[in-house]
């Protein structure tokens, strides 16, 4: 019992006080004929010194792609993490508070998430954002649920086949029990064509979903695209990369209705896929409908600026059944990593990182593109991510290769799309280095 | 030591050109942004962040964090939270490289560490249940639960039975009634006893050929172990219904009894509670889902699988529901789960069960004579006491007395729920916390019952704001920084 | 109007009807003073467009305070034929004036059989006399 601070006579003192004679009788509301009555069939109880070896051993058997270089992304990247946001979380009184229920002894809290509501709409250009949501898979399906309250239409949802395939596995799982049909528009040429979203989206048409930069790391069209859901009545649900958020357009500068992103770039490891952090930003009008926590400013009884959970009518521990969502807290920890991250990087960083990225994705395109190795999947604008073809090669082989020298180089795409069986899909972020990119491109010249 | 002069916020300290990060220069060809990207992509300047230096941020945020309660500062009793000690081991060995810098498109021939330990935890979270299959991926509790009801939903689709009905009791979470809506159920609720017990006459007459799930919190919410479990659960499935255990409070019956033997067929975990997991000020949590075998078929994936070549993920099967977040799960606190359990074997877990009892009862003990307690002498890992006399007698809120408990140093209880007890303290002492802090706690809780009324009302009186306004924050809402907001710092 | 006047609902909205020359009725329905100072401190309340159309006992609306949130439900079938869209903006008015300024919105009947089911004053102080006991 490492973590029990009483003592034996403590125990016998507190039993007294009870007026019971042993630990036994305190069950007695637990009917004789449920107890277990043996003990659990679980491993001996390790001390600190055996856990760690054991976790030691464990970890000795895994190749950390993080340690390595990585060129693996998908929606979890190997960006550089700065030791304050490690620092930062790691104080006691951040990781083991909960949810600010008394304002009065969570202020730190409150007003860091404040500022990180407040950093995630001037990142996004939107007017509201909440203090975060599971994931970006499972906030891509929060926000087409809330464009169904918003928009009092449930019939249909449109989603760009070019969206993460997992977040669309996501929304499919979520929509199953309802009586909305999602419709999913192809993007065989890396993205998706405005008219064949026109086609799709109808007068019942709650929203379209797309992600830009994509799931293949290509520029969708998002002023049409956001032109063409408004015509139809429909949301615009744009999930993006927050780090591309230093250079490209931000999403409520070309009409995003609701944003919603993968914050794990923002100072989070990869962690195996989480915890991760939902990010979400709407337009004031949709606030109402928005899930989640929020956190909104106000005064003391002695006129002080602080901060506190608002709008709580939406949530469930007051609407029940009719709440917006069934979302409890977010995921606090990570927010605030990310509100450390943006706090550190600034205007400038953001967009130094933004350039580094494109420079160095682009570079790495051409360099293992050429000679003809490899080439493109699409003929479309990339940012940080690309998608190459290795016609009459084995992509696997060509991984061997890679990992053999230490290089993880890149996901193949042919598990959720088998027309691009043959392709790969490479991350290059700002830790990468031109040397790594050639030694790449070395090894799969006569790889 | 708080210092009150960090409440400024990080957009107030902003100075043009002030830099923290210094990034590498760029090592491959300059190319112009302008030339690899078309030019409407592209944003004309870079967002409006703050701008500020390092050691200005390091002291903001330290600073910041002094303004917060927490379990490692302070008694954090928090009702249904379960706001145990934070294991330091746990932090350390969850941030091995090896563990933390793993993507998730790696090989499984990479992970093999990895997926050991999250089979192994999966097979302790199926004894601990006493229900044969487990899926990891759910990342909070009321993700889990929704999780469990698209199972049900989609066995029932299955059977070719389609049932819209999901009975919850009416002291439970809202995140059960929230939960089942969102499942695309409709939610009713069955009404408790006096005491606190499910209705039983109430359930028979709501159960019929519609009723897909019962939700039943156990120990329930007020802290009591429904006696007639047994019963209850037989009742739903004679309707031909499934039974769900919100596992909110598994802390009181670690080893001593398992959900899956008294007739529960899903149940979700809330690891960041039971585990010892860091709440992290609101999240991460993890919320694994463990069902019986007949809806196993239904469990989203990937769930670790064993075979002669190693370990591997098993993707969704076809009757999968299908994921229901990216990627494996909140593999972070799924590690530190296995961390709490293997330090604490089987021996250990049921102590906990048995202490977290212990501390409840004698703390039931010191402070019913203070603020009754309607269920009764006896709980389980809480117990709610009611303000209600208070209330009446010297017009002191439920309210007053969490506030009041602040200046003191100790976190307030949960108040107000459940709804079913009026001016309700729910009272979470946990195993991790000392007979001597226990006796302080309830010195302190008649301390302020003697206090002037007036007193109470005004408190909290030495944190670093007083009560904010509330119907000002929601009328009004201001939800983020502008650079001409009205209010002064 | 005077609430003497007025019938109410089980969830307590008011209702008065009148009919014109042409013989159309319309409902003006508002919230009872019981019920708003239940609901203490206003933050929020949404009223449906003009147009939209309401039947008995479904909600057309909300109302929020910073703790509770409740429906607002049609006591009758028919029309949205005029909201109050001033009070959104001034929800005092709701409490200094409930029965008569602090109305919520009309509507044009075309069906008033959900009427037979509202009480009268005396009946309906009585049974907010027994909520407030519980």
């Amino acid at each position: 019992m490492p973590y029990v601070p009483n003592t034996p006579d403590d125990r016998q003192a507190m039993l007294d006080a009870i007026g019971v004679a042993s630990l036994d009788e305190l069950f007695e509301m637990v009917p004789p004929e449920l107890r277990l009555g043996r003990d659990l069939n679980l491993p001996a109880a390790l001390g600190e010194l055996p856990l760690s070896t054991h976790m030691a051993e464990l970890a000795a058997r895994n190749t950390p792609a993080g340690q390595g270089v990585c060129f693996l992304g998908g929606g979890s990247y190997d960006h550089f993490i700065p030791a304050v946001v490690d620092f930062v979380a790691g104080r006691s009184e951040f990781y083991t508070s909960y949810t600010p229920y008394q304002a009065e002894a969570s202020q730190g809290n409150l007003q860091a998430l404040f500022e990180y509501q407040t950093l995630i709409t001037q990142l996004t250009g939107m007017d509201v954002s909440n203090s975060s949501l599971y994931d970006g898979g499972s906030a891509a399906t929060e926000a087409v649920m809330m464009a169904m309250h918003a928009t009092r239409r449930s019939g249909r949802v449109v989603v760009a086949e070019s969206v993460h395939p997992e977040y669309r596995e996501v929304l499919a799982t979520y929509l199953a029990n309802l009586d909305t049909e999602l419709i999913t528009v192809g993007t065989p040429e890396g993205t998706v064509s405005p008219d064949q979203v026109e086609a799709a989206a109808t007068n019942q048409t709650a929203c379209v979903l797309v992600q830009h930069p994509n799931f293949f790391g290509c520029l969708e069209d998002v002023e049409s695209l956001a032109e063409i859901a408004h015509r139809s009545g429909a949301l615009l649900v744009a999930t993006v990369d927050p780090i591309s958020l230093g250079l490209l357009k931000r999403p409520g500068d070309y009409g995003a209705d609701i944003v919603v992103a993968e914050g794990q770039s923002l100072g989070n490891p990869m962690s195996f896929g989480g915890p991760y952090l939902g990010i979400m930003a709407c337009r004031e009008e949709f606030v109402r409908r928005m899930p989640g926590r929020l956190v909104g400013q106000t005064t003391d009884r002695r006129g002080k600026r602080c901060w506190v959970l608002t709008l709580q009518t939406r949530e469930q521990h007051i609407r029940r059944e009719k709440a917006t969502s069934n979302i409890c807290t977010n995921q606090g920890l990570l927010a605030l990593r990310a509100t450390v991250y943006l706090a550190l990087m600034g205007p400038t960083g953001m967009r130094q990182v933004g350039e580094l990225c494109l420079r160095k994705a682009r570079y790495a395109a051409e360099r293992l593109c050429s000679p003809a190795v490899l080439s493109p999947a699409f003929d479309r604008p990339t940012f940080k991510e690309f998608a190459v073809r290795a016609e009459g090669r084995n992509v696997e082989q060509l991984l061997q290769v890679a990992e053999k020298a230490g290089i993880f180089a890149g996901v193949p795409l042919g598990r959720w799309y088998p027309q691009l069986a043959d392709c790969l899909l490479i991350a290059v972020t700002e830790k990468r280095t031109k040397a790594e990119i050639d030694r790449l491109a070395e090894l799969w010249k006569t790889g | 030591m708080r210092n009150t002069r960090a409440t400024q916020l990080l957009f107030e300290m902003s100075k043009p050109s002030c830099r923290a990060v210094q990034l590498p220069d760029c090592d491959v060809p300059m190319q112009p942004v302008e030339e690899l990207l078309p030019r409407e992509a592209m944003a004309p300047q870079p967002p409006p962040l703050p701008e500020l230096a390092e050691p200005d941020i390091v002291r903001h945020f330290v600073n910041l964090s002094t303004l917060n309660m927490s379990v490692d500062t302070h008694f954090y009793p928090l009702g249904s939270c379960t706001m145990k000690y934070n294991p330091k081991r746990n932090e350390r060995l969850a941030s091995l490289p090896g563990m933390i810098d793993l993507h998730p498109y790696q090989p499984v021939s990479q992970l093999q560490g990895l997926l050991e330990l999250l089979y192994r935890l999966q097979q302790m979270l199926v004894e601990i249940a006493g229900l044969p299959a487990v899926s990891l991926q759910p990342a909070a509790g009321a993700h889990g639960e929704m999780t469990a009801l698209l199972v049900a939903a989609a066995f029932f689709r299955d059977l070719g039975r389609k049932r819209s009905v999901v009975l919850i009791p009416d002291g439970a979470h809202g995140t059960n009634p929230a939960s089942a809506t969102v499942a695309g159920f409709r939610a009713l609720a069955v009404k408790s006893t006096g005491s606190g017990f499910v209705d039983l006459e109430d359930l028979a007459a709501k159960l019929d050929e519609q009723t897909a799930v019962l939700m039943i919190t156990n120990p329930n919410t007020l802290g009591i172990f429904e006696r007639h479990i047994g019963q209850i659960t037989q009742m739903v499935h004679d309707a031909g219904g499934l039974v769900y255990l919100d596992g909110a409070n598994m802390n009181a019956i670690l080893g001593i009894t398992r959900p899956g033997d008294f007739g529960a067929d899903l149940m979700h975990y809330n690891p960041h509670k039971t585990f010892s997991g860091p709440h992290g000020g609101g999240g991460p949590g993890a919320g694994p889902i463990a069902v019986a075998e007949k809806l196993a078929p239904y469990l989203p994936g990937p769930i670790v699988v064993k075979d002669a070549g190693g370990y591997r993920l098993d993707q969704n099967g076809p009757k999968s529901i299908g994921r229901v977040r990216s990627f494996f799960g909140n593999t972070g606190v799924l590690i530190r789960t296995y961390c709490y359990l293997m330090t604490h074997g089987p021996d250990g877990l049921r102590r906990v069960a048995e202490n977290a009892v212990l501390n409840a009862n004698y703390l039931l003990a010191r402070v019913k004579h203070i603020v009754p307690v309607p269920q009764g002498d006896r709980c389980m890992h809480e117990f709610v006491a009611s303000g209600a006399k208070l209330k009446a007698d010297r017009g002191i809120a439920a309210a007053d007395v969490a506030k009041r408990l602040l200046d003191y140093g100790f976190h307030a209880p949960t108040v107000y729920f459940p709804l079913i007890v009026r001016e309700a303290m729910m009272i979470e002492p946990t195993e991790t916390e000392s007979k001597a802090t226990l006796d302080a706690f309830a010195e302190t809780l008649f301390r302020i019952t003697e206090e002037d009324a007036e007193l109470l009302h005004d408190a909290p009186h030495t944190t670093s704001i007083s009560r904010p306004d509330e119907v000002q924050a929601a009328r009004n809402p201001i939800l983020c920084w502008a650079a001409e907001a009205k209010t002064a710092p | 109007m005077t609430p003497e006047q007025l019938l109410y609902s089980k969830t307590h909205e008011w209702v008065h009807v009148e009919t014109d020359s042409s013989g159309t009725k319309t409902a003006t329905v508002g919230l009872s003073a019981f019920a708003l100072d239940l609901l203490t401190d206003l933050v929020f309340v949404e009223l449906p467009e003009v147009g939209r159309a309401v039947s008995a006992g479904e909600p057309f609306g909300e109302i929020e305070s910073v703790k509770a949130v409740s429906d607002l439900y049609s006591p009758v079938d028919g029309q949205i034929a005029e909201v109050n869209g001033p009070i959104v903006e001034k929800l005092e008015t709701l409490a200094e004036d409930p029965y008569g300024a602090g109305w919520l919105v009309k509507i044009k009947v075309s069906d008033d059989a959900g009427l037979a089911d509202l009480f009268a004053f005396a009946a309906y102080r009585k049974q907010c006399e027994e909520e407030s006991q519980h």
